[in-house]
């Protein structure tokens, strides 16, 4: 079993969740050495939300996301989707689960041999619907995703974001309940990732789609998830919301991923000669995480001006996560009695701060 | 040239036609769900059946790995069963067939296995049964290898069946080899020549333009 935080995370909702993991085990045989992709999993997704799963390849997020349509089964444990049990599905039962579970991919996957409109209507030909339902239904996809007037188009003849924009017409056939976006957007460039962000969030709001997503890419959990998972050689070690998780970061490869992101990367010729010790005479780095209302507030004048602590800053950037403002500022004061000082002054403007090091 | 020998150069060609389109006819039509069923009955695939997987597979190799020519002697007594008689042109689409079916069969099968994986993973997150993957997103989708497999085939077995005038057969090849070779008239032989690559141009052009227009894969204007 794992850390606590999925569930507890939940506990004030009322609604049951729509997808739940319970203890999720997967273990693949193939080779030598049986390999351990999932390892004692408990995640819930409610219904309506978008939840996100991070984490390096390797560590099982593919597994996870086949698990909710029956790709994969799992070792030990329940997957639940819509009060069904996915695991103890036949073929038959499966399949009909599926329409109810949409799909997109990384690579698009879609038939080269057919049209936009013929991709989209895929799902609802293997459903079995009629010819004109299904002529009208596509109308209504691709006129969702903004590509009526590639309808006629082969997937050759559109771009990544278009393709993208089919697979998700595709995924939204049969109306799904769930879609679920396996690195949907990893080979897409950042531009036309935003786009295809903005399409599922309108999708989420507009429908009330829950989406479960996998990515490796803090800024699509930043972009567009509520809650994130970050998954760890088959293992959730942190979980919550994406607001929370953001800025108080607990274990270190959460916050390895958020390295990356705006502000939190500190300038390289700073990091280069961090030390963990303070230095006599020198600096003290440290990161000041603003959320909510303080993020617009003169926090470094006030410093200056109560403390008489003149902050240098280094990185910094202000932003809005999941609707709430988010400021991180890198700030370098003088060692010694300052640093405790200043520290004492961000609690009390319930700031987080944290010491990331010192230089000479 | 004599006009007898332009009608049996003419005979001899209308015999190579219907032999070739008979062998690629119905070779096309067993190879083709047995190229599919090789392609998707191995081991966790599709239609898993790996022991009759194997079992086919073993067959077509041994039938591949034959030369045509020890074919058509060894397969006498059954070309007599289907056909009436071991002697002929009729007689000799047998032989033809029999090695068109594993060719085609093999061809069909790497056709369908570069299909992309996650085309079939896609399909079956949709809720597609076996049977539709397999005629709705296998077949489409290899459809213009299979096309150019074809066309190879028909080339190969218009090559083929210039050696069945070794039992009797007709054709071009028997015409050059009587002809043209034992009789010491190299018109003939010249002629036969002439009309096979005609034959294996034509095929290949409209091979490849049929294989082109179905390709979806080329971005074209």
């Amino acid at each position: 079993m794992n850390a606590p935080f999925p569930h507890a995370m939940l506990a004030a909702e009322t609604d049951p969740p729509l997808i739940r993991f319970e203890g999720v085990t997967k273990t693949f045989s193939a080779g030598p050495a049986p390999v351990t992709a999932l390892d004692g999993v408990d995640l819930d997704v409610r219904p309506g939300s978008i939840v996100g799963v991070i984490g390096r390849s390797g560590a099982g997020k593919s597994t996870l996301i086949r698990l909710v349509n029956g790709l994969e089964r799992p070792s030990a444990g329940r997957v639940i989707v819509d009060g069904r049990e996915i695991q103890g599905l036949d073929e038959a039962a499966l399949r009909e689960a599926r329409r109810s579970i949409g799909m997109i991919f990384q690579h698009f996957n879609l038939l080269s041999s057919r049209t936009a409109a013929d991709n989209v209507a895929l799902p609802l030909e293997l459903a079995g619907i009629g010819r004109a339902a299904a002529r009208a239904r596509v109308a209504e996809l691709l006129d969702l995703v903004g590509l009526s007037d590639k309808a006629d188009r082969y997937p050759a003849e559109l771009s990544g974001g278009q393709k993208q924009r089919v697979g998700i017409a595709r995924a939204l056939a049969t109306n799904p309940k769930v879609l679920l976006s396996d690195e949907a957007t990893s080979a897409l460039d950042p531009e036309t990732t935003r786009s295809i962000l903005d399409l599922l969030a309108r999708i989420n709001r507009e429908l009330g789609l829950t989406i479960l997503l996998i990515t490796h890419e803090m800024a699509v959990i930043r972009g567009v998830a509520h809650e994130v998972a970050v998954l760890a050689s088959g293992r959730i070690v942190e979980a919550g919301p994406v607001f929370d998780v953001f800025s108080t970061p607990r274990h270190p490869l959460t916050r390895a991923f958020l390295a990356g992101e705006p502000g939190f990367a500190l300038p390289p010729a700073i990091a280069g000669r961090l030390v963990p010790e303070p230095v006599e005479n020198g600096q003290t780095v440290i990161r000041v995480v603003f959320r909510g209302a303080h993020a617009t507030e003169p926090v470094l004048a006030r410093l200056a001006r109560d403390e008489a602590i003149e902050a240098n800053i280094l990185a910094g950037t202000v932003d809005e996560i999941a609707g709430r403002p988010f400021g991180v500022l890198v700030v370098a004061i003088p060692s010694g009695a300052e640093t405790a000082q200043a520290l004492g002054f961000f609690a009390r403007h319930s700031l987080t701060a944290e010491v990331v090091g010192h230089v000479a | 040239m004599s006009p007898e020998l332009i009608r049996l150069i003419l005979e001899a060609t209308l015999d190579t036609l219907a032999m070739v389109a008979a062998a690629a006819g119905i070779g096309g039509l067993v190879g083709l769900p047995l190229g599919v069923f090789l392609a998707t009955s191995g081991p966790g695939e599709l239609f898993a059946v790996p022991w009759l997987n194997r079992a086919l597979g073993f067959l077509v190799n041994v039938t591949r790995s034959t030369p045509f020519i020890i074919l058509v002697v060894a397969i006498i007594p059954f070309t007599r069963l289907i056909a009436g008689t071991s002697i002929g042109t009729g007689a000799a689409i047998v032989p033809l067939t029999v090695a068109a079916i594993p060719f085609i069969a093999r061809i069909v099968e790497g056709a369908i296995r570069e299909v992309d994986g996650g085309l079939v993973e896609a399909a079956r997150a949709f809720g597609a049964t076996p049977l539709q993957i397999a005629l709705k997103v296998l077949l489409p989708e290899a459809l213009p290898a299979i096309v150019l497999g074809l066309t190879l085939s028909i080339v190969s077995l218009t090559g083929f069946s210039a050696m069945v005038g070794a039992v009797g057969g007709g054709g071009l090849g028997d015409l050059g080899i009587r002809y043209g070779y034992q009789r010491f008239m190299p018109e003939v032989m010249a002629a036969v020549v002439v009309i096979l690559v005609l034959i294996v141009q034509l095929v290949q052009t409209l091979g490849d333009g049929l294989a082109r227009r179905l390709n979806r894969r080329i971005r074209r204007a």
